[in-house]
């Protein structure tokens, strides 16, 4: 029997029951297009979160004080210190590295921002003027912190867009003097709209230079150092040297962390990609169950065409022919309700693309190979039996309906 | 050409054995028109059935052309059914779904002919039997007489040299039954045997031989003088 000739026969039994095959492929689709939909889902949030690490700043290595693990127990812990602080000093230092391009010392604080009467409380960034590139922001209006001595404490900040248009509404901010604690600062910038960016609102923010803030906290450690590292091959190296610099400036004892936004993605990135196979799998058991209903379908077929088969033995066709008419049409079911399914699929992802535009929804191709393959595969599978079924009925008894 | 030798088939009905057919030595040559006849039960269907290789000796052996196809697998079963076997059957055993001439191409599918020599082949017999402006009609649009027409049609398209019916007027009324029949017996010309399985006994007188069976056995086997 010629292969054109075998599809097209078996397209005509499907055709005899056209509500039945719809139903199947109905069922088929609904699997298909939820495997589809949620991957698209799961990959969209996994980029989401990767977008966000990007906006954080490329070939970031943070360093911060004290550690997350402890090797042994060094002097201090018997005597009770805590871990020392990062000064300025320190941070200078870690520029002597050759991987290392800038750097941003960084320190966070709260104060109370006024402007005549209008006051409120706003989170404080110390800074330098490397922090806009480390940081990937973009001013709106004005400079960013002059460049010069990390220890010079100009009295002069920049607002994040938010806190700019609540001082002061429309009208012009650059060159206005604003009170911050118990400080006059002069606004020399306004940031860019910039968005939440790792649930940290940036258009809340004011930033001063580092040693500003220092003065205005009354401190003189550091909240963290963003070290921006030259290449994205060099991430490890900067990492080390960091940890180096700070080993012999801190007196042999490892007092920092410093750990690369790359080792946090990663992380992320195999959590996320977990979590979207898993929901993948989870929607692969509605296409198993799809595959059983296509057996109960085939199964029923072969009860209700037991005299074709009859018939078709009688006029020569052997059990591996018949065999194949069944799997064809199981193959043809699953086929085109796959199909269906990708179609619905993508206009399902659409839809949530269009309703949720930050997130990146697209299904991963290799979760609609695997839908395609994964339908077409129990679609064939699970007609095995009943094919065998078919191939294997006594043609006297097939030909007289039992 | 076709000779089956000591053959006995039994079936299991519960934990009992049925003989259906009891040590059955039959020849049957080539052009031959042979009725075979006896009451229900008496093992002629499934002695036709045998013949047709539908289905298989318990014991016994059968010769077709010289060589013995008992031993043959399923696929060389079907293949001999499909190139020197055709049947007729007493419910017509159309596809509801395929039109008249596409019933009549189904056998030629099956052997994998290719479309263009199909249609050929259909179109010619469709016309000898009469049934060229009932070719797109579904059996359901077709009268009894018409059906079997279509159901002979089939069997013959693939060019058999024995043809088995069972029954072939079973469904008819008289008229269409004596078409039928006369039908079948024009095939003889071209040099085709037939079997006819009936217990009308009119029917039966018609063949050039005559077979009675009776439990499974042969009772009789004669060539009545014309």
């Amino acid at each position: 029997m010629r292969f054109a000739d075998t599809l097209q026969f078996a397209t005509g039994s499907l055709r005899g029951s056209p509500t039945r095959t719809l139903l199947m492929m109905l069922a088929m689709s609904i699997g298909v297009a939820a495997v589809v939909v949620l991957t698209a889902l799961g990959e969209g949030a996994r980029r989401y979160v990767i977008n966000q690490f990007a906006s954080l700043g490329t070939n970031l290595v943070i360093m911060l004080p004290g550690r997350t693990e402890t090797a042994g127990i060094g002097p201090g812990m018997l005597l009770g210190q805590i871990p020392r602080e990062i000064t300025l000093d320190d941070a200078t230092a870690i520029l002597g590295s050759t991987a290392v391009k800038r750097i941003a010392p960084l320190t966070v604080g709260s104060a109370s921002l006024s402007r005549d009467a209008l006051n409120r409380e706003v989170v404080v960034l110390g800074s330098t003027a490397d922090f806009l590139e480390v940081r990937h922001m973009s001013m709106g209006l004005g400079r960013f912190l002059p460049a010069g001595d990390i220890r010079e404490s100009a009295s002069v900040c920049v607002l994040g867009n938010q806190m700019k248009r609540e001082l002061f509404g429309n009208e012009p901010a650059i060159g206005q003097w604003v009170r911050l604690g118990d400080r006059r600062f002069r606004v020399i910038g306004v940031l860019a709209p910039q968005g939440e960016s790792m649930g940290f609102n940036t258009d809340e923010i004011v930033i001063v230079p580092v040693a500003s803030a220092h003065q205005l906290f009354n401190t003189s450690g550091l909240f963290r150092v963003l070290i921006e590292a030259k290449s994205r091959d060099v991430i490890e190296q900067a990492k080390h040297d960091a940890e180096q610099i700070m080993f012999q400036r801190h007196g042999g004892e490892k007092d920092v962390t410093v750990i690369t936004q790359d080792a946090v993605l990663a992380t992320f990135d195999r959590i996320l990609t977990a979590l979207t196979m898993a929901v993948g799998g989870i929607a692969a058991i509605s296409l198993a169950v799809a595959g059983v209903l296509i057996m109960n379908v085939m199964l029923i077929a072969v009860a209700q065409r037991v005299k074709e088969i009859g018939l078709l033995k009688a006029l020569g066709a052997p059990g591996k022919q018949i065999r194949g008419l069944f799997f064809a049409e199981a193959a043809l079911l699953s086929g085109i309700g796959s199909v269906f399914g990708l179609m619905l699929g993508y206009a399902g992802s659409t839809a949530i693309a269009l309703m949720y535009p930050s997130l990146p929804v697209s299904p991963p191709w290799w979760a609609v190979l695997a839908a395609f393959g994964t339908a077409l595969g129990t679609g064939i599978l699970f007609s095995v039996w009943p094919a065998r079924r078919a191939a294997k009925l006594d043609p006297v008894a097939a030909l007289a309906g039992r | 050409m076709i000779e089956l030798q000591n053959v006995c088939r039994t079936f299991t009905v519960g934990d009992q054995q049925v003989a259906a057919l009891r040590d059955i030595d039959l020849r049957v040559d080539g052009g031959e028109y042979i009725s075979i006849m006896g009451p229900s039960g008496s093992g002629k269907s499934t002695l036709l059935n045998m013949l047709g290789l539908l289905d298989r000796p318990s014991s016994g052996s059968y010769l077709l052309d010289g060589g013995n196809v008992t031993d043959l697998d399923d696929e060389q079963q079907a293949r001999v059914r499909r190139e020197k076997i055709g049947f007729v059957f007493q419910s017509f055993h159309l596809v509801p779904r395929l039109t008249a001439a596409q019933n009549v191409e189904l056998p030629m599918i099956l052997a994998g002919i290719p479309a263009e020599e199909r249609k050929g082949r259909v179109e010619v017999l469709m016309r000898n039997y009469g049934l060229s402006d009932r070719a797109d009609h579904k059996p359901d649009q077709l009268s009894g007489g018409q059906r079997q027409r279509v159901a002979i049609a089939r069997a013959t398209v693939m060019n058999p040299t024995v043809l088995l019916a069972d029954e072939p007027t079973g469904n008819l009324d008289r008229n269409t039954g004596w078409e039928v029949l006369k039908l079948l017996e024009g095939l003889l010309e071209q040099g085709i045997s037939l079997v006819v399985v009936t217990h009308d006994a009119e029917i039966g007188a018609r063949a050039h031989r005559q077979i009675h069976m009776l439990d499974g056995r042969i009772l009789s086997d004669e060539y009545p003088a014309k």
